[in-house]
């Protein structure tokens, strides 16, 4: 298995599902002849051509409704929010149109559009450029919500939403791309709706996905020499959410941790959590904790900045609370 | 036309009408649940388009979408069972009066959420350009969606990329209570589409012939030479949906354009130029009632969707 970057896994899984399927096409922001702006399509355009690499003017609305439209008319667009925060002014067209028109027109019409998107702070951006709202979205049904932490399930779970006949919102975290690990040679997906354990371990589940998987793991290297064994559960999707690996380890563990990047109010670890207390209520030896960004907007110096976010010492404490 | 199109058109506007007028009474009985927004007095609008477009040619509307419905060719009984939230219903009963699509007939619905369409409609016409189909998206939209960021960057896209989009705006002259004047910079909507270099015109919506006419010349237009923008005046009879106080409208007002019906000015031009007589058209009113009735029945012994549908058609894969 060879070794890449996350940014070479997502790369890689846009140029193959391009060259096995002529529906596919990438349309948004500078994805083009710029080569994207965190370089995943470089050399795309020179090879694709521009009408399968289009440059769409500064307009999200019409990015995701023009994806939309063209979905629904049998092509498979990948179409490209710049980042995250700029979903919103999309949101619409993601929340209300993407995710409801299977439904609310009796199954008629189907939508299999993914839209790429890049989500997290740490990069002193400021309030509006670092957030991560990815609970927000995942609270829509008719949408589903992928998050990968890892290059190997990056390059499979991107594949897998292409080929998917759904409308999926594609997080990409900001600071991974350079992230590196072994990938399947040849042709592969990663299914959609599955978690996946990361780390074996005997007395805590750590439950996280994207960037926090990362802190998640150096916390848990951390706590081995402690003597504490930390069973990692990656939920890689946030909707459909699947818990059957938490509830498994939760079983054995009796003991949890939710760490997730976005505020902690109304977000990932509280459903998680809730989900653990509904399923698995008799098997609590501690409560839940949760580790997540501090209630602030995220601000732009870059000691204030590390302090909102989530750091692998809150991780080790958090854990030893529930020990 | 031959005279079988004539008449059919006549057909589709009286259908139109009368489907409505008995879902207004419907919706007072409580058979018909949230919004119901009527048609009636715009039904040259839809129909005259329709009938211009070949079978391949996508039609996107807004939310005032039972005469569009009609026009693509869903029958009277899948609109009222639609209304009546019924199993039968073109959208299984979950989408209700503002959502209803047949995409067997390349008619993509019903939108509710004002201007949020026509980004849509430049992607079914992206989709047609990709795959290299010599066909024209038909986007339907009132005034009010007009004023909203969406209408521009869906004008602004079609321009860039030269997609074959004919723009209609109905210009009913209010935008739920609140006039043109009120609420656009510029009280000539068609004016707006200079901004995106697109061409355009302004037309009399009353008239069916007139509205036919455009839309066969421009419908052609979009086909070979990408984009154009069509302002067509016209005028609701009804409130802005049931129970709408009109308090921003005089009764005068509503009464000069009933004098300006569309389907007396297309009677009077069929009787008058003798492509028809009073009684064939006689004969097509007595049809329509019986047709009405027909669907009325048809939706009200209709089965109730089960509670299976509650959770069907989520996801295409589960």
């Amino acid at each position: 298995m060879a070794k890449i970057t996350m940014r070479e896994a997502i790369s890689q899984a846009l140029w193959e599902e391009m060259e096995r399927d002529e529906r596919v096409f990438i349309m948004g922001e500078e994805v083009g002849v710029w080569g994207g702006t965190y370089a995943v399509t470089k050399g795309f355009y020179d090879h694709f051509g521009g009408e399968r690499v289009r440059d769409t003017p500064i307009s999200e609305a019409a990015i995701i409704g023009a994806g939309i439209g063209a979905a629904m008319v049998g092509l498979r667009p990948v179409t490209e929010i710049m980042t995250i925060n700029f979903a919103f002014s999309a949101f619409d067209h993601i929340v209300n149109e993407a995710a409801k028109f299977h439904y609310m027109f009796g199954g008629q019409i189907k939508v299999p559009m993914v839209i790429r998107t890049v989500g997290g702070g740490g990069r002193q951006l400021g309030a509006t450029h670092s957030q991560t709202p990815d609970a927000i979205f995942a609270h829509f049904p008719g949408l589903k919500v992928v998050a990968p932490g890892t290059p190997e399930d990056a390059k499979g779970l991107l594949k897998a939403a292409i080929r998917s006949d759904d409308p999926i919102l594609f997080i990409e975290h900001a600071t991974l791309y350079q992230s590196r690990s072994e990938v399947p040679e040849g042709d592969y997906t990663v299914p959609i709706g599955v978690s996946k354990v990361q780390r074996q371990g005997k007395d805590v589940t750590i439950i996280s996905y994207s960037k926090m998987l990362e802190i998640s793991m150096r916390a848990a290297e951390q706590l081995s020499k402690e003597g504490i064994e930390a069973e990692i559960v990656d939920l890689r999707t946030l909707r459909p959410l699947d818990m059957g690996p938490v509830i498994e380890s939760f079983k054995k563990t009796n003991r949890a941790v939710v760490v997730e990047e976005g505020w902690k109010s109304y977000g990932v670890g509280a459903e998680v959590a809730a989900r653990i207390y509904e399923e698995a209520f008799d098997y609590l030896d501690a409560p839940v904790k949760r580790v997540a960004q501090k209630e602030v907007p995220l601000p732009y110096n870059r000691a204030l900045e590390q302090m909102a976010l989530p750091q692998v010492e809150d991780v080790i404490l958090a854990v030893k609370e529930v020990m | 036309m031959e005279k079988s199109e004539y008449l059919d058109l006549y057909h589709q506007m009286v259908l139109i009408r009368r489907v409505e007028e008995r879902a207004a009474e419907l919706y007072q009985q409580g058979k018909i649940g949230g919004f119901l927004h009527l048609y009636i007095g715009q039904e040259a609008v839809s129909t005259g388009l329709i009938s211009a477009r070949r079978p391949e040619d996508h039609i996107i509307t807004a939310y005032r979408d039972h005469g569009v419905a009609i026009n693509a060719g869903i029958s009277a009984r899948e609109v009222m069972a639609e209304l009546l939230g019924k199993a039968t219903g073109i959208s299984k009963g979950k989408g209700g009066s503002m959502h209803m699509a047949d995409v067997t007939k390349h008619y993509w619905g019903g939108h509710a959420v004002v201007g949020a369409h026509l980004p849509v409609a430049a992607g079914l016409a992206l989709g047609d350009q990709y795959q290299k189909h010599n066909t024209v998206t038909l986007c339907m939209f009132g005034d009010g969606a007009t004023n909203i960021g969406y209408f521009h960057e869906a004008l602004n896209l079609s321009m860039v990329w030269k997609l074959p989009v004919l723009w209609v705006c109905e210009n009913n002259m209010y935008g739920m209570g609140t006039s043109v004047e009120r609420a656009s910079a510029v009280h000539e909507i068609r004016q707006k589409a200079e901004g995106y270099g697109m061409p355009n015109a302004r037309i009399d919506g009353m008239s069916l012939m007139e509205v036919r006419e455009a839309a066969l010349k421009y419908f052609e237009q979009v086909r070979k030479e990408g984009p154009f923008f069509l302002e067509i005046m016209t005028y609701r009879y009804r409130g802005h949906s049931m129970g709408d106080p009109e308090r921003y409208r005089k009764s005068e007002e509503v009464k000069k354009w009933q004098e300006e019906d569309p389907i007396g000015i297309y009677n009077k031009y069929l009787t008058e130029n003798n492509i028809a007589s009073k009684n064939e058209l006689d004969d097509i009113h007595t049809r329509v009632e019986a047709e009405v009735t027909d669907a009325v029945e048809f939706a009200e012994s209709s089965p109730e969707p089960g509670p299976e549908a509650l959770f069907e058609h989520i996801y295409v894969e589960e």
